[in-house]
C-alpha cells in the first residue's frame, strides 16, 4: 500500500510538471492582460488580434497546406511501404523506412539542408519543407499500416484469390478496407506530425516560407505576448483532437509505433 | 478423362523434399481424401492444385487442360482453409456473395444464389453477422458455403474439421457428406484423422513422407493393408513377425512369432521364405475361455489376459502369449450391465479364421 502511495504521488508530480506549462499557456491566452504575470480578467481579445494579424494568417495557411500535402503523400508512400515490409520480411526495408523516425531530427534537418542545398543546389521554400515532411512522416505511417497487417491471418488473402479475385481486387476489397483504420490513423499522425514540426522545418525552409512553429518562434524571440498565447493554444487543441481521433482508429497500432 | 490428374509432382523446399512424386487421378463427383501425420506434404500437395504453389517436377491436369502457370483466381477450384479464412469485414451473406462479385454474377441473382447457398448450410437467420460474431461450427458451414456458391469443379478442405469438438464434428462429417451428394462437387479432402477418411470417403490416398503408399476404397484401405505403414496408420492392429513357410493354392502357410503355423490368405507377389509380419485387426481375433477339452484348431494360441480397456461399447483385451508376445482382441458389449467378461491373469484361447488377417512383406 505504501509504495503503491508514493509511486501515485511521485507520478501525479511528474504529470503536474509536464502539463502544468501547458495549463499556464491556456490560461493566459484568455488574460485581460498584455503580461504574463496576473489574472486580470477574461477576454478573448488576443484571439482577434490573432485572427487579424496577417502575417500569423499566412503562416497559419503554409502550416495547413504543408501538413495536408505531406499527410498525403506519406499516408500514400508510407501505406505501400507498409505493406511492402509485411508482405517480402527483408531486413533492410523496416531499417530504412523507420530510420527517420528514430533519427534525431537535429540530424535529419542539418543532413537535409546540406543536400538540397549543396548536392542539389535547391532554393530553400515550400518544396523543400514538403520533401522533408514527406520523408520523416512515411516511417510512421509504415509502421501503422504494418501492425495492423501483423494480427491479421494471411490466409484470408489467399482466399480471396482463391476465390477469384486478381490481386488488385484482393487489395482493393479485402486488404485496403482492412488496413484503412489504420491508414486513417498513420495519415493523422503525420499530418499533427507536419503541422506541429520545428526542428526539420527550421532547417529546410530558408526564408521562403512561414510556418506556425517558425512564426512563433520569431516572435518569442522577442517576447512572449499573449498572442502567442493564443496561437499555442490552437495549435495544441488541434493537435490533441488528432492524436485522439487517431488513437480511436489504431490503438493497438499506436502502442506499436510509440 | 479424370477431373483432376496429379502427374509425378515433386516439391522441395531447399533440400528437403515435400512432395515427391505424387500421382493421382480424381474423378469427377468423388469425396476423395488425402490422409497422413502431421508433415507428410498434403498442405503443399493441396496448395499446389489450388494455384498458390507450383510443383518443381511434374504436372497438374484439370480437364485434361495443365494448369501449369494459370493463377489461382483463374481455376474452377475453391478452398475451404483449415482456419476458415472469412473477411473479417464481411457480413455472413457479403462473405458467400464475394466469388459471386468476383465472377461478375448479375445482382439479383447473386443475392437468390447467397440464399440458396445459406439455405443449404443452415444459417439464413445468421445472414447480417460478422464472422467473429459466429460460433466455430458456424464459421466453418460459412467457409463452406461460400466455397461452393460459385459452384467449382472442384472443392479443396484443409483439415476443415479440424478445430471442432468431437461432438460438433461428427455432425459436421453427416452435413458433408451430404452436402457433398446434393451438390455433386468433386471435394478433395485433407485430414490426419483415420477415423474421418474412413467415414467420409469414397476414396482414400495414405500418405507418409511426401508419397503415397496406398491408394483404395476405406473397406480395401483397412481390409488390405498393403505396407505396415498404413497397417498401423489405419485402425488398431496386430502386428507379428513372420515367415513364409508355403504359397498353396488358396491360402498362405506362414510361421509367425510366439503363434507357431498359421494360414492367411494368399496375397499376390508372396513367395515361399519371405519375411515380414502376420497383421491382424483385434476385432478379428475370437476371444475364448480355456478349457482341457477345446477341441485344437488352425490359427489358434493360448495366452493369459494381461490387461484390458473398457471403452463403453468394446472392451479391448491385452493377452501375452507364452513367449512374451502380446495381442490385443476385442469384444463387445452387447449384454447391458457387462463391462468385461474376463479378468487379468484369466487363461485364454485365441482363435482367428485363415481368411483374416494379412501378411505384409518387409
Ligand atoms: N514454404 C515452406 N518452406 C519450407 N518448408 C516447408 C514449406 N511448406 C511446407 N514445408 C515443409 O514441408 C513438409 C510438409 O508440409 P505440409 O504443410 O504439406 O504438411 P501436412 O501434411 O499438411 O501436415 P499437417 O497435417 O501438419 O498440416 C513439412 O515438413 C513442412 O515443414
Ligand atoms: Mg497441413
Amino acid at each position: 500500500m505504501r509504495r503503491s502511495a508514493v509511486l501515485w504521488s511521485v507520478s501525479l508530480a511528474v504529470y503536474a510538471f509536464l502539463y502544468l506549462p501547458l495549463v499556464v499557456v491556456v490560461v493566459y491566452s484568455f488574460n485581460d492582460s498584455r503580461l504574463n504575470a496576473e489574472w486580470v480578467g477574461f477576454t478573448l481579445h488576443w484571439y482577434r488580434v490573432l485572427f487579424s494579424d496577417d502575417e500569423m494568417l499566412g503562416a497559419g495557411a503554409n502550416s495547413l497546406l504543408i501538413a495536408f500535402v505531406s499527410a498525403t503523400f506519406a499516408t500514400l508512400l508510407g501505406t505501400m511501404a507498409g505493406i511492402a515490409m509485411h508482405r517480402f520480411r527483408l531486413r533492410a526495408l523496416p531499417l530504412l523506412v523507420i530510420t527517420p523516425v528514430a533519427m534525431p531530427e537535429i540530424l535529419l534537418g542539418v543532413s537535409l539542408l546540406i543536400f538540397f542545398v549543396q548536392v542539389l543546389n535547391f532554393t530553400l521554400g515550400l518544396f523543400s519543407v514538403l520533401i522533408a515532411h514527406i520523408t520523416f512522416c512515411v516511417g510512421f505511417v509504415a509502421i501503422v499500416v504494418r501492425a495492423r497487417l501483423a494480427g491479421m491471418d494471411e490466409s484470408i488473402f489467399e482466399a480471396a484469390r482463391d476465390l477469384g479475385a486478381t490481386p488488385w481486387q484482393t487489395f482493393r476489397r479485402v486488404t485496403f478496407p482492412l488496413i484503412l483504420p489504420g491508414v486513417i490513423a498513420g495519415a493523422l499522425m503525420a499530418f499533427t506530425l507536419s503541422i506541429d514540426d520545428f526542428v526539420i522545418t527550421f532547417f529546410t525552409a530558408g526564408v521562403g516560407v512561414h510556418t506556425l512553429p517558425l512564426q512563433i518562434y520569431s516572435m518569442i524571440k522577442i517576447a512572449v505576448t499573449p498572442e502567442v498565447n493564443a496561437v499555442s493554444t490552437l495549435l495544441m487543441t488541434l493537435t490533441l483532437g488528432l492524436i485522439i481521433l487517431a488513437s480511436r482508429f489504431a490503438p493497438d497500432a499506436l502502442k506499436g509505433a510509440a | 478423362m479424370a477431373l483432376l490428374e496429379i502427374r509425378n509432382v515433386v516439391r522441395r523446399f531447399a533440400s528437403f523434399t515435400a512432395v515427391d512424386g505424387v500421382s493421382l487421378s480424381i474423378e469427377v463427383g468423388e469425396f476423395f481424401t488425402l490422409l497422413g501425420p502431421s508433415g507428410c506434404g498434403k498442405t503443399t500437395l493441396l496448395r499446389m492444385i489450388a494455384g498458390f504453389d507450383a510443383p518443381d517436377e511434374g504436372d497438374l491436369l484439370l480437364d485434361g487442360q495443365s494448369l501449369r502457370g494459370i493463377p489461382p483466381e483463374q481455376r474452377p477450384i475453391h478452398t475451404v482453409f483449415q482456419s476458415y479464412a472469412l473477411f473479417p469485414h464481411l457480413t455472413v451473406a457479403e462473405n458467400v456473395a464475394f466469388p459471386l462479385r468476383m465472377a461478375k454474377v448479375v445482382p439479383d441473382e447473386i443475392r437468390r444464389r447467397v440464399q440458396e447457398a445459406l439455405a443449404s448450410v443452415h444459417l439464413l437467420e445468421k445472414q447480417k453477422h460478422l464472422p467473429h460474431e459466429l460460433s466455430g461450427g458456424q464459421k466453418q458451414r460459412v467457409a463452406l458455403a461460400r466455397g461452393l456458391v460459385n459452384r467449382p469443379r472442384l472443392l479443396l478442405l484443409d483439415e476443415p474439421l479440424g478445430a471442432l469438438d468431437a461432438k460438433l464434428r461428427e455432425d459436421m462429417q453427416m452435413e458433408l457428406i451430404n452436402l457433398q451428394k446434393t451438390v455433386g462437387v468433386t471435394f478433395i479432402f485433407v485430414t490426419h484423422s483415420q477415423a474421418e477418411a474412413l467415414a467420409l470417403s469414397h476414396r482414400i490416398a495414405v500418405m507418409n513422407q511426401g508419397r503415397v503408399e496406398q491408394l483404395d476404397e476405406p473397406s480395401r484401405l483397412y481390409g488390405f493393408p498393403r505396407n505396415r505403414f498404413v497397417a498401423d496408420f489405419i485402425g488398431k492392429i496386430n502386428m507379428l513377425d513372420a515367415t513364409v513357410t508355403a504359397v498353396a493354392a488358396d491360402r498362405l502357410l506362414l510361421e509367425v512369432a510366439g503363434v507357431g503355423a498359421v494360414s492367411a490368405p494368399l496375397k499376390a507377389g508372396v513367395q515361399s521364405g519371405q519375411t515380414g509380419v502376420f497383421a491382424v485387426r483385434p476385432e478379428q481375433v475370437q476371444l475364448l475361455a480355456e478349457h482341457a477339452d477345446a477341441p485344437a484348431a488352425a490359427n489358434e494360441v493360448r495366452g493369459r489376459i494381461l490387461d484390458f480397456l473398457y471403452i463403453g461399447d468394446v472392451t479391448t483385451y491385452l493377452v501375452q502369449l507364452s513367449d512374451g508376445t502380446r495381442l490385443e482382441a476385442l469384444l463387445p458389449n452387447s449384454a447391458p450391465g457387462r463391462a468385461k467378461f474376463f479378468e487379468a491373469g484369466d487363461p485364454v484361447i485365441l482363435r482367428w479364421s485363415a481368411e483374416v488377417g494379412v501378411f505384409l512383406h518387409e
